[in-house]
């Protein structure tokens, strides 16, 4: 699904990312785990294409495709999602129509016909009763005064609604109560096939209690320096990073 | 031969084909002495400081169309509300045409200044309404002695006008510079409604200039919606003056789109005298390449406990440039006011400009005044959201802009208008999206 090479990249001319390899196959959850500053969310935005981040060296393929120099709404099309740590507010467009201009927008691209309103309003319905979310808050505003827990899981909805083949969510656990979370994590499972695979990046072990992974890996100064399975997390969450910062500068 | 010379000569071949026994040919004559005083606005007064006549006057207009065009329904069509059943008023360069409008009533009068102005019926109306509240400046004088045509529109008491009249003024290009001077006069009476609808079109590409006046009357209690649409070629520059006066309980809602033309200037007085009037200046500006539009409002609060809104949305690109002068001036006898003025623009371009004055000149102690005006760009982080979900730049960009302007759309109450207006700017932006937002 997802091949990582050696890849580099910086913002503002400073390298943030020193070389991340990293393959994640279909139907895999991976869990990116760090401190403050390793470079996670820069991974997860290098991926999705944000222009600010300049991808010095390195290849990101998806599906034996080299997606580097796509634009976001071409890797969007293709299947990467990205579930954003900080949630835009966007005023005077509305959920609804929000999820509509995207659907039809990434169908346009992909030479599909526009979705019909029935199927449109359908699917919404679906989607947003998995993720327990009330439907007057579909009228409003794109997460405009929407609270922490409201924003991420209307993320989640747009990841429903969207169903990419690539899904990263970006600390996706942050702002999130204990019942939040488990609506968000049930959403996400529940969004698992053997066709998609999802990279959880997260700063805590408490949101892969719901979200297993398959592997971790440990994100420190711009490099993977440690991969491991589920355990690896409960490990991290009982001695702190201190352990390998110290195996790495030694 | 200067402008000013061009104009007094073309008086005297004005005054061989109207009636110079009226009460308007003698404000006529009134008005030309004070356009010869006044002149044409130079930048160095206060009022055009941004905004340069120069180029637009140096032109050699005709003032009078020679030949009488020949425009048929299909031609101007495309420019109607035509969703909507209207009264219609409709003017070929400057003159009326009977085949294209529909003014058929019997509550109130949908009729022509040029009979109005010369039959005796109307003249109590005249009388006491014309040129009363255009300001007395060097433009607004040079309408007053030439115009000759307009929509009149006279409301009496109890009235809510079923229909909106939508009155659109064409130039056909048959002339290669015309200016015209259309003169509209709107009276709306004790406890009546009414919802009106301005439009000013060139049909060619002929440089076109028009220097329009509107004065409106909004008696106790009487409600008038008002849409000025702006979407000319870009050959095609307007100066508009608009003064509104507001009895006691009276609503008045304004709203201008400019979207076209070369260089638009919009003169915009509310003039609120009585208790608990409410006045809404609302309007989106989209503008592009070189154009310039010019929104220039006063709001004077001359009575206690009124209220007035304005917000003005504007978004500018590549070399456009916009000014907004908001004034707000508070009696001192005008307590218990409130007065909201909001300017929001975004310049897409570095080349783009805007220069945005609010001014609040408040002699009342107890009142709530508020002003607010910003300047940005679009926001690349929600441009960037937007398209990683799939949403391309170019159409990200023209539903940010466009929801930065949907809060002006909601104050639209003729649903046609604002489907028609949500169209000119998906149009304007360039995308085929669908904004129902």
């Amino acid at each position: 699904m997802l091949k990582i090479k050696d890849l580099h990249a910086s913002i503002e001319d400073k390298e943030i990312l020193k070389g991340i390899n990293l393959e994640v196959k279909a139907g895999e959850v991976h869990a990116i785990m760090g401190p403050n500053g390793s470079g996670k969310s820069t991974l997860a935005n290098v991926i999705a294409g944000r222009e600010e981040y300049e991808m010095t060296g390195g290849s990101i393929e998806l599906e034996n495709e080299e997606i580097s120099e796509l634009d976001p709404e071409e890797r969007a099309h293709k299947g990467v999602f990205l579930s954003f740590q900080y949630p835009i507010e966007i005023p005077g467009v509305s959920v609804t129509n929000f999820m509509k201009t995207a659907i039809n927008e990434t169908r346009k691209a992909q030479g599909k016909e526009e979705m019909k309103a029935g199927d449109m309003l359908k699917m919404i319905r679906e989607k947003s009763e998995m993720l327990e979310i009330d439907r007057k808050f579909l009228s409003r505003s794109l997460n405009e005064g929407f609270s922490g827990g409201e924003k991420k899981r209307n993320e989640i909805f747009q990841m429903a609604m969207l169903d990419p083949k690539l899904s990263i969510l970006d600390e996706t656990d942050s702002g999130l109560d204990i019942d939040a979370l488990r609506i968000v994590a049930n959403g996400v499972n529940k969004l698992r096939s053997e066709d998609n695979a999802t990279i959880v990046i997260t700063h805590y072990q408490r949101l892969l209690d719901y979200i297993v992974p398959d592997f971790v890996h440990v994100l420190y100064k711009g490099r993977i320096v440690k991969s491991g399975g589920k355990e690896l997390a409960q490990e991290l969450e009982e001695r702190g990073y201190d352990w390998i910062k110290e195996e790495v500068e030694a | 031969m200067s402008f000013k010379d061009k104009i007094l000569s073309s008086f005297i071949a004005l005054e061989n084909e109207v009636d110079t026994e009226t009460y308007a040919h003698q404000l006529r004559n009134e008005a030309l002495a004070s356009f010869e005083e006044l002149g044409i606005p130079q930048r160095k007064e206060e009022a055009y400081k941004y905004t340069s006549l120069k180029s637009l006057f140096n032109k050699d207009y005709s003032l009078f169309p020679k030949k009488e065009s020949a425009i048929e329904y299909g031609d101007i069509k495309p420019y109607l509300i035509h969703q909507i059943d209207a009264y219609r008023v409709i003017f070929i360069d400057g003159i009326y045409s009977s085949h294209l409008s529909e003014t058929t009533h019997d509550k109130f009068d949908v009729c022509l200044m040029s009979s109005a102005l010369n039959n005796p019926k109307y003249s109590p109306v005249i009388e006491a309404y014309y040129n009363k509240l255009a300001p007395k400046d060097g433009l607004t004088s040079l309408n007053t002695a030439f115009a000759r045509e307009g929509a009149y529109i006279s409301i009496g008491k109890n009235i809510a006008v079923e229909k909106p009249i939508e009155v659109v003024y064409f130039s056909t290009g048959n002339e290669s510079t015309l200016m015209t001077q259309p003169r509209n006069l709107v009276v709306v009476g004790e406890n009546s409604q009414v919802q009106i609808i301005e439009r000013h079109q060139s049909l060619s590409d002929n440089q076109v200039l028009t220097n329009s006046v509107t004065e409106i009357f909004a008696d106790k209690r009487a409600m008038v919606d008002y849409y000025k649409i702006q979407n000319d070629h870009l050959n095609a520059s307007l100066i508009d003056h608009t003064s509104v006066e507001q009895k006691s309980d009276s609503e008045v809602r304004l709203h201008t789109f400019s979207f076209g033309g070369a260089l638009t200037r919009n003169n915009l007085n509310f003039y609120q005298r009585g208790e608990h009037c409410n006045s809404i200046l609302n309007g989106v500006t989209i503008i592009e390449g070189k154009q310039h539009v010019d929104h220039s409002t006063l709001v004077h609060h001359t009575a206690p406990n009124c209220e007035s809104y304005q917000q003005y949305k504007q978004i500018f690109d590549d070399k456009a440039v916009g000014v907004f002068n908001g004034k707000v001036l508070v009696d001192k006898v005008a307590q218990k006011i409130n007065a909201f003025q909001q300017n929001n623009n975004i310049l897409v371009s570095d080349k783009a400009t805007i220069n945005a004055k609010p001014q609040l000149e408040i002699f009342a102690d107890d009142v709530r005044c508020s002003h607010g005006c910003t300047i940005g760009q679009l926001d690349e982080d929600a441009l960037f959201y937007m398209q990683s979900r799939g949403i391309g730049k170019k159409e990200a960009r023209a539903l940010l802009m466009f929801a930065f302007a949907n809060s002006v759309l909601e104050s639209v109450k003729i649903p046609e208008i604002k489907s028609r207006i949500t169209k000119l700017i998906a149009k304007k932006l360039g995308v085929e999206i669908g904004f129902d937002l």
